[in-house]
């Protein structure tokens, strides 16, 4: 299936959820990247005067510390972004190393492998990362709260990986390779990589969106970096300086309806990207014409 | 120890190109309460030379393409020795065997990946196995082997599998199998899910493979009539054990058998004036026929005797044909009584 | 056997797939004008390879058209009751109520529809408990029982799971389930295909046995023709979406009029005889593609100048038609000569 990128997107964009994601996607991307033009650096208190509605000046208005809601908006959305791509391409490398190993491989490594995904896979993943936050709360940046969630995104997804990988080890092209003198790194990279790809990419905006959601959820409970602005910490902010009983709707809503755009974004991406590359149900799509 | 079977009268004229003695492969199944042990191999020996086709024939089920995937080092024997070229002392790695035997499968859709190209297959055994020092020169040889099958390089640079019909990626195969030169080529049912118009034309080329590059073919197959077409040797296997093995002319022209005697009347023949007399009747399940104790046809068998349903019995040579059934083995009633 | 009245007539069937592709779409013309009459009390074979559209013809025969197939243009009658009706007419219910108690479908791989997780026994009361009323479920496994039994199947196969099985057993277990509310009409779309010669020749007595106490019609589909030439009582043979001859099985085999037909019976290997098999040359038409006038003329070694432009009409010449300007009547023969 040779189709050329502008083909395949001209298909994806007949899917009204591929669209609608796209463009939401788009927004809020730009959202991130106007930051880089941001008049004042986020972690700065009183740059702006306190609990502003909307105006022209400010356009979300500003917090109870002085800040601009909508730059500060634009921080956290490029924050959470950033932490959660660290986490979904970090956790897709160790998910596929250990799929592609263990399935591949089988026998002893594949028990040991298996044994410690099972490990991660039961142990009650909330309460570790609560700890290991706790322990690590100073020194937690951006980048280590992307690897923290990595450590702890990869173990499903391995699994269904290696099941994938053992289906193709039984299939007769496999034998081909072999017969060709393929070794085992050349095997697997050439023959099952075009199969693993699509599966890692799916699973990678699913594991984004679980990553934004772990980060909010840490920052509620207080055990992220406060300076460092995210949708997480600024809601946390909102809620610290009671801007719900305060009714400033502009400060605690915009990081939630960010969020929630952000994940019918994500969703509706992995979804209609999944149900393109199922073949059966490219095949109904002919005759609704 | 090997079991060559040698036409009537002739000597021969060379070693063994590829043997087996003994070759034995055991599964278990079912759960850990209730396991069975199945015998898909049992002892099954002999040898094959160049020049000439070996036909493994038999319904499916029966262990052939056990024997094959165990001489391809796909699956371990249980007992038993496969012996190339007399080599038995020395340790080769897998890449020295395969680059002296080599396989074509059954389903040409399965044996290439549809989301890679074709060629990317003969490009990789021509650099894995060194034979060619750059690009052109592969090209070259790529273009050769595929002149010796019908195609050319032209036609399937840069297509996907799904472009070619089930004979292309047959052909294609044997030229990927043809690229080291192979001393021995396994073909795995090669034609069977080849069109019936197109199926004879990769037959012939099997016939002009063995004939020009004197290569020993191991065909394993159910149908008769293109083993017959082939000539050679043929070894009939039933649930795991060589029932009778000779040249082709002899056992299926005057099968042994009662078995042999089935598949030949079982073949339907492309003419209505030869339609199938008699009934068959198969009241067993494959599973059932695996365990039985003594022969295991003897729950199909028209000439079935008592014997049969509790003892195996030997392989004894009948007229230079190899047969292993009790009618032909000598009664020892016989030998009591003379004595 | 004399065969009874029409219980089945299309006329013109042309039923296309519609094919989303980038760029555009694509068309493969599966069934192209084909137009049969099947009797009742008989066996009628439609013989053709791999991707000559006999599949598709049966789903078009049985009404089962799903998206990307779509019927294009034609007809098909039914006879039930001495009354004929337009199977396309009917609503949903009204053919569900028809399916497999007037007709059953029997597709190709009939061996997989089994549900893996029950007994045989379940997937039989599950069907009849679904077409017949008022039955207690031991009385449906009684009716179960005997129907297997009266066809020589053996008893142990209802208490089993369907992987304990092998595939041949499957498949004859299928079509006894097909067979099971005596239907008047049966399709049988490849039932012996990846089966070895022993379990085919079951399969087809079974179908022989079916067809003998039913005194029913069935269609059956296969590329082989020496299953055609054991069982078929008429014949006709497709090619690239339309029927290019039919007739008496024996008439067929003795006198093969069409180019086609005279290379797919003279290619076939026979015993006792190991001369040069011929196939067709080139390969079957891609069905997307399909090139103008006769789709055999670029293969065919009779090619005419007219074959290239016009396709050639149906002539009949008693019960056997054939459609190639090498035998068409009349003045189209000495425009053929002429041109």
């Amino acid at each position: 299936m040779a189709m050329s990128f502008g083909s395949t997107l001209k298909e994806l964009f007949r899917d009204y959820r591929f669209a609608v994601a796209f463009i939401l996607l788009c927004l809020l991307i730009t959202l991130a990247v106007m930051s880089f033009f941001a008049p004042h650096d986020p972690t700065l208190w009183y740059t702006a005067p306190r609990d502003l509605p909307p105006s022209r000046q400010h356009i979300l208005g500003t917090t109870s510390r002085g800040q601009d809601v909508f730059w500060q908006a634009a921080f956290a959305i490029r924050n959470s972004l950033i932490i959660s791509a660290i986490a979904g391409i970090v956790s897709r490398v160790i998910a596929v190393a250990v799929g592609l190993v263990a399935g591949y491989q089988g026998g002893k490594s594949d028990r040991i492998l298996m044994f410690i995904t099972d490990g991660f896979l039961v142990i009650p993943l909330f309460l570790i990362i609560v700890m290991l936050a706790m322990l690590i709360r100073d020194k937690m940046n951006i980048f280590t709260t992307g690897l923290l969630l990595a450590v702890f995104g990869w173990a499903w997804d391995a699994r269904v990986i290696r099941a994938q990988v053992l289906s193709l080890r039984e299939r007769e092209f496999t034998r081909t390779a072999i017969l060709s003198g393929s070794r085992t790194l050349e095997l697997v990279s050439k023959e099952y990589m075009p199969y693993i790809t699509p599966l890692a990419f799916s699973t990678l905006i699913n594991n984004m969106s679980w990553a934004i959601g772990m980060e909010m959820t840490l920052s509620i409970v207080g055990l992220t970096n406060m300076d460092i602005p995210t949708l997480g910490t600024m809601l946390k902010w909102a809620l610290n300086y009671q801007a719900i009983l305060m009714r400033r709707w502009n400060w605690v809503l915009t990081p939630v309806m960010l969020s929630v755009f952000l994940f019918i974004a994500l969703y509706w991406m992995s979804v209609s990207i999944s149900e393109y590359l199922d073949p059966r149900t490219r095949v109904q799509r002919v005759g609704v014409e | 120890m090997p079991a060559g079977c040698t036409r009537k009268g002739e000597k021969p004229n060379m070693q063994p190109i590829l043997e087996t003695s003994g070759l034995t492969k055991v599964f278990y199944r079912g759960s850990l309460l209730a396991r069975d042990r199945i015998v898909a191999v049992d002892k099954v020996s002999f040898a094959m030379h160049r020049g000439e086709v070996f036909t493994l024939a038999g319904e499916s089920g029966c262990g052939k393409t056990t024997v094959a995937r165990m001489i391809l080092g796909f699956e371990q024997p249980t007992a038993g020795e496969i012996i190339y070229a007399h080599n038995q002392e020395k340790w080769h790695p897998r890449v020295w065997f395969t680059q002296r035997i080599q396989a074509v499968f059954q389903n040409p859709f399965e044996t290439f990946n549809p989301l890679r190209k074709v060629e990317g297959y003969l490009f990789e055994t021509v650099r894995n196995y060194g034979l060619a020092k750059n690009r052109s020169d592969a090209v070259e040889l790529i273009n050769a082997k595929l002149e010796a099958v019908g195609l050319s390089y032209g036609e399937i640079e840069g297509r996907y599998p799904s472009e070619f019909s089930g004979g292309q990626l047959q052909r294609i195969s044997i030229a990927r199998s043809l690229l080291v030169d192979p001393s021995v080529l396994i073909a795995d049912e090669p034609v069977s899910m080849v069109d019936a118009s197109i199926r004879m034309s990769i037959v012939n080329l099997f016939k002009r493979l063995r004939n020009e590059l004197n290569m020993g073919i191991l065909y394993i197959t159910h149908d008769l009539a293109t083993a017959y077409y082939l000539g050679g040797q043929i070894a009939i296997m039933f649930r795991g054990n060589v029932m009778e093995m000779g040249p082709v002319q002899e056992v299926l022209m005057r099968p042994l058998h009662p078995y042999t005697k089935l598949l030949r009347e079982s073949i339907p023949e492309a003419d209505p004036a030869k339609r199938w007399r008699g009934r068959i009747s198969i009241a067993e399940t494959e599973q059932e026929e695996y365990l039985r104790a003594g022969c295991k046809f003897a729950g199909r068998c028209p000439m079935v005797m008592d014997i049969c349903k509790v003892q195996a019995p030997e392989t004894v040579a009948v007229e230079g044909v190899l047969v292993k059934c009790h009618l032909y083995t000598k009664p020892k009633e016989e030998t009591k009584e003379v004595s | 056997m004399a065969a009874g009245d029409v219980v089945l007539r299309a006329d013109n069937l042309r039923a296309h797939y519609v094919l989303d592709v980038p760029g555009g779409q694509k068309t493969v013309r599966a069934v192209d004008g084909v137009s049969i009459a099947v009797r009742r009390n008989e066996i009628y074979g439609i013989a053709g390879e791999s991707g000559c559209g006999k599949s598709t013809l049966m789903k078009a025969l049985y009404a089962w058209i799903n998206r990307p197939l779509r019927l294009v243009e034609g007809t098909v009658y039914y006879t039930k009751d001495g009354k004929e009706f337009d199977i396309y007419a009917l609503s949903k219910q009204e053919l569900r109520r028809l399916r497999w108690t007037f007709m059953a479908y029997v597709p190709q791989g009939a061996m997989s529809i089994f549900n893996p997780v029950i007994k045989i026994k379940e997937t039989y009361r599950d069907f009849l408990s679904s077409h017949l009323k008022g039955k207690t479920v031991n009385e449906m496994f009684e009716m179960a029982k005997e129907h297997i039994d009266q066809l020589g199947l053996p008893l142990s196969i209802l208490d089993a799971y369907p992987h304990q099985l092998s595939g041949g057993m499957r498949q004859r277990v299928a079509i006894a389930l097909a067979a099971l509310l005596h239907p008047s009409v049966i399709f049988a779309d490849e039932p012996t295909t990846a089966l070895d010669v022993v379990v085919q020749r079951g399969v087809v007595q079974l179908l022989k046995d079916i067809q003998e106490s039913l005194h029913n019609t069935i269609i059956l589909v296969t590329h082989d023709m020496g299953i055609h030439a054991n069982i078929a009582d008429r014949l006709a043979i497709m090619y690239a979406g339309k029927i290019i001859e039919e007739g008496a099985t024996e008439e067929i085999f003795k006198n093969p009029l069409h180019p086609y037909t005279q290379f797919l019976i003279n290619s076939l290997p026979q015993f006792g005889d190991t001369s040069e098999r011929v196939s067709a040359p080139g390969q079957p038409p891609s069905l997307a593609n399909l090139p103008l006038g006769c789709a055999f003329h670029p293969r065919c070694p009779m090619a005419m100048p007219i074959c290239k432009e016009r396709q050639p009409e149906a002539t009949v010449s008693g019960e056997h038609q054939v459609a190639c300007w090498l035998h068409a009547e009349g003045r189209e023969a000495e425009h053929a000569a002429h041109s």
